[in-house]
């Protein structure tokens, strides 16, 4: 089980902020198209991901970065700090 | 070698932290600080600010941000306080401070700081105007652009 996190506009249209779910990805980009079949509210969601960015276990990371015994994935819209 | 991250929701006095700081920059001939406030433009007014930020990895990231610039300038003291929630305009959103025996690596060093965590600290700003309308700030492609030189130099 991986307890996935959303931030920011995906939070909002997903209308929810955590799912936990069984997955059998072994990077975050199988972890996403496993998500994109939950509903249509995911698929539409992920459907560009050039605006979307992840962080495995709270570290920065590419989409083909592996999820091997992560605890929390975390997808989010690029970040605007400052 | 001192870092000190707050993560905070409530307002923070600038003048007492810039005074405190400075106070225990022992070794610096120059400090360097910057604020950044909610901007008020007459021509698109604000209702409020709201900033959401992802617990956990903020501090982890702003900490590793701030070893990073210890690491390039011969810094002292690094103070970085970054507020999340709703905020009014012309409130404080956030300040970092650097503390230095050199004035150009205070000032540098501020600068990469706010380069830095305006692109790799998860936090999300998002702009409410008066008549309800309300959107998440996007990025910026210079912001990248600018975390690019850093790499280069």
């Amino acid at each position: 089980m991986v307890e996935v996190r959303y931030f920011a506009w995906l939070r909002e249209r997903l209308g929810t902020d955590r799912e936990t779910i069984a997955s059998g990805a072994s990077t975050v980009i199988e972890l996403v198209a496993e998500l994109r079949r939950q509903s249509e509210a995911h698929d539409l969601v992920f459907s560009d991901l050039a605006g979307i960015r992840a962080a495995v276990d709270q570290e920065l990371v590419d989409m083909d970065h592996p999820i091997a015994n992560a605890q929390e994935i975390a997808f989010f819209p690029p970040m605007t700090g400052g | 070698m001192s870092i000190d991250i707050r993560v905070q929701s409530a307002a923070f006095d600038l003048g007492a932290e810039v005074n405190a700081f400075a106070a225990a920059a022992q070794g610096a001939g120059a400090v360097v600080s910057f604020t950044g406030v909610v901007r008020d433009l007459p021509e698109e007014p604000l209702a409020h600010m709201e900033i959401e930020h992802y617990a956990g990895m903020t501090e982890k990231a702003l900490l590793h941000i701030a070893k990073e610039a210890m690491a390039r300038w011969p810094l002292v003291r690094v103070l970085i306080i970054h507020r999340y929630g709703v905020l009014a305009p012309s409130e404080k959103i956030m300040m970092v401070a650097t503390a230095s025996p050199h004035r150009k690596a205070a000032f540098e060093s501020a600068d990469f700081l706010m380069d830095y965590l305006k692109s790799r600290a998860p936090f999300w700003k998002k702009e409410a105007r008066h008549d309800g309308r309300a959107d998440w700030v996007e990025a910026k492609d210079e912001d990248e652009a600018a975390l690019a030189a850093w790499k280069k130099s």
